[in-house]
């Protein structure tokens, strides 16, 4: 018996130094991705990086061009995928919370959330690239806005169901019709998690290069002409990495900075506006 | 007391008999523009909800339609073919779909095994103060952009790993009988076992997050009489709340699966892409996202760039399902949940 029981121990204190190595280990990439981002980035980071153009080979430059185009496909790609998100997912919690047709399309939302991101880039080629005769801004920010729908549908569904049913039975007992209650009452009510909902659409879409490498494509000039290919930081980070020049690289670790700095801003926000919010 | 001074708006429009046919005109107009209002905004969402349906079934037709060209040219040959040839135009899809799922597989063996132990520390043996920013640590892993694991992949990770773990891989294993051939070759750095290692950083956050909601989601009287028995706490992981939560388990393993196998940028970086297959995991390959990301905006003729968006399809349909897996069991756990 104590034979048997030391090894129950043994056992136990494994699995604990186990856990508590895995636990280090999974930290431990995040320190070091950070910390590489910080030493190799940090350096290039200047005024200039956010005032002068990318440059060619050989001399020196910024990334304005890049980030005004990121901000650009990011709005417009907020912009078309936020009502469409917003009505769906308030479809699915007021009107059909129980039928089938909510059903199906929480099933297909949730794939459609974790579907890969290049093949909607070459939906988007096939449906407005090709058709279109050329790469554009327009069809970059329908992309991304592809994958800003899920995301919205997803987190208005949810903070919608967790709205008290009282309130929607006061609304109606002094004679509130039903999409008043709902815009008036229950939008209100689920406000911060539903403005929580795009602030991750956001954080999502602002690194995604898979989809614009053939939508948007990439600029080296300035350009505002949505109609146009347009450059976006992702896609300028991809190109100057792989490049064998050393000014190019050190933009592109510096691009890289900056990308990761705004996306965990984002996603910290957005957690603290859900104090305890289960937001995966 | 005062009638008329208390009376509301439409009643005080009925007392009045001046007022009696513009009173009830205008309060019918308002119940008409009120109904109006309420059943275009009803529509309006029932149509946005259906879009979210078109958009999956546009995708899927989009592909079908890009592939046609490629699918009448190589017919079912094309899974099973391992040649990718631009200049003859003759393209197979075996070494790509080859990568795509020896990284997705190497990715699993490391991310499965370390999630689940950080599930048990996060629900079992962390502190309750140290457990939501721990929690929010992992997860931030999922919110950095795919691209910046590809440059830190290219410029850190893989000549760390050329420089230590390959030759100490080669030198160990190499000349071993079996498993040899896996570690043959010399150490290139970039290579599908640097990828695979990449993607079980990128998928761990899922697996952790996922095993730890239905870790939590495990009835506390199950542990308590498990620990009243005597059992340790690894006992009682192993043998009530992994039994329990099984089903949610497998479902967030699948998620994390089907973004791995999805997964673009990262691999694209650090592939290599070359397309042959090669026993030895330190050799470079591709994968399927990877070849479409390198290729695509170089694809010149409508054969080639068709079977790129083949490549996309394939793609597509196995993670659809890996995805639509994982979705049912999840689906499962919550309703046994409730």
């Amino acid at each position: 018996m104590p034979a048997r029981y030391s090894g129950r121990r043994r056992s136990n204190i494994i699995a604990t130094v186990l856990a508590f190595a895995a636990t280090a280990f999974g930290l431990g990439w995040l320190v070091l991705i950070l910390g590489a981002l910080l030493w190799k980035g940090f350096s290039g980071l200047s005024v200039a990086v956010f005032t002068q153009m990318t440059p060619p080979p050989g001399s020196s430059g910024g990334l304005l061009n890049p980030i005004f185009g990121s901000l650009m496909l990011t709005t417009l790609a907020v912009l078309i995928g936020t009502p469409i998100g917003i009505l769906a997912g308030t479809y699915m919690a007021e009107y059909g919370r129980h039928d089938r047709l909510t059903s199906v399309v929480r099933f297909i939302n949730d794939i459609l959330l974790s579907a890969p991101s290049i093949v909607v880039g070459l939906f988007i080629y096939e449906v407005m690239v090709a058709p279109m005769g050329h790469f554009s801004g327009w069809a970059g920010g329908v992309a991304l806005a592809v994958l800003v729908i899920p995301v919205v549908v997803r987190t208005t569904e949810d903070m919608l169901t967790l709205v008290p049913n009282a309130l929607r039975e006061a609304a109606t007992s002094i004679g509130l019709p039903r999409s008043l209650t709902i815009r008036r009452i229950c939008y209100r009510a689920a406000s911060a998690g539903m403005v929580t909902g795009v602030l991750l659409a956001v954080a999502r879409i602002s690194g995604e290069t898979a989809p614009l490498l053939f939508t948007s494509l990439n600029n080296q000039f300035w350009s505002t002409n949505l109609n146009q290919p347009i450059s976006s930081l992702p896609v300028i980070i991809f190109q100057f990495a792989l490049s064998p020049y050393h000014d190019w690289q050190s933009l592109a670790w510096t691009g890289a900075l900056i990308i990761t700095m705004a996306v965990l801003a984002l996603s910290i926000s957005a957690r603290a506006l859900v104090p305890s919010g289960k937001q995966s | 007391m005062q009638p008329a001074e208390r009376q509301p708006v439409v009643d005080v429009a009925f007392s009045d008999r001046m007022a009696i046919s513009a009173g009830a005109a205008s309060r019918t107009k308002i119940l008409d523009r009120l109904r109006l209002g309420d059943s275009v905004f009803r529509n309006l969402t029932r149509a946005a909800a259906i879009g979210v349906l078109l958009l999956l079934s546009g995708v899927i037709i989009s592909l079908i339609d890009g592939s046609i060209p490629a699918i009448k040219a190589f017919g079912f040959g094309f899974l099973v073919s391992s040649r990718w040839n631009p200049v003859t135009e003759n393209f197979g899809a075996l070494p790509a779909i080859y990568g795509t799922v020896v990284t997705s597989f190497i990715a699993m063996l490391i991310a499965v095994p370390v999630g689940l132990m950080i599930a048990f520390f996060l629900t079992e043996l962390c502190p309750k103060w140290l457990r939501r920013p721990i929690g929010i640590a992992i997860e931030l892993l999922a919110g950095i952009p795919s691209i910046i694991y590809g440059i830190w992949g290219l410029f850190i990770f893989a000549p760390f790993l050329q420089a230590t773990l390959q030759p100490f891989l080669i030198n160990t294993f190499g000349r071993a009988p079996v498993i040899g051939s896996l570690f043959a070759g010399p150490p290139y750095g970039i290579g599908m076992l640097t990828s695979g290692l990449i993607l079980a950083i990128m998928v761990l956050p899922f697996v952790t997050s996922i095993t730890r909601d239905v870790f939590e989601a495990v009835p506390g009287v199950l542990k308590e009489a498990a620990y009243g028995l005597g059992c340790t706490t690894w006992e009682v992981v192993r043998n009530v709340v992994l039994p329990y939560a099984r089903v949610g388990v497998i479902g967030g393993i699948m998620l994390a699966l089907g973004r791995a196998l999805g997964e673009t940028m990262a691999v694209t970086f650090v592939i290599g892409n070359a397309h042959r297959i090669s026993a030895s995991v330190l050799a470079p390959g591709t994968t399927i996202s990877a070849t479409i990301a390198n290729e695509f905006t170089e694809a010149v003729g409508d054969l080639y760039t068709s079977a790129l968006i083949e490549l996309g399809l394939i793609l597509f349909v196995i993670t659809f399902i890996v995805l639509a897996i994982a979705r049912y069991m999840l689906m499962r756990i919550e309703r046994r949940i409730g």
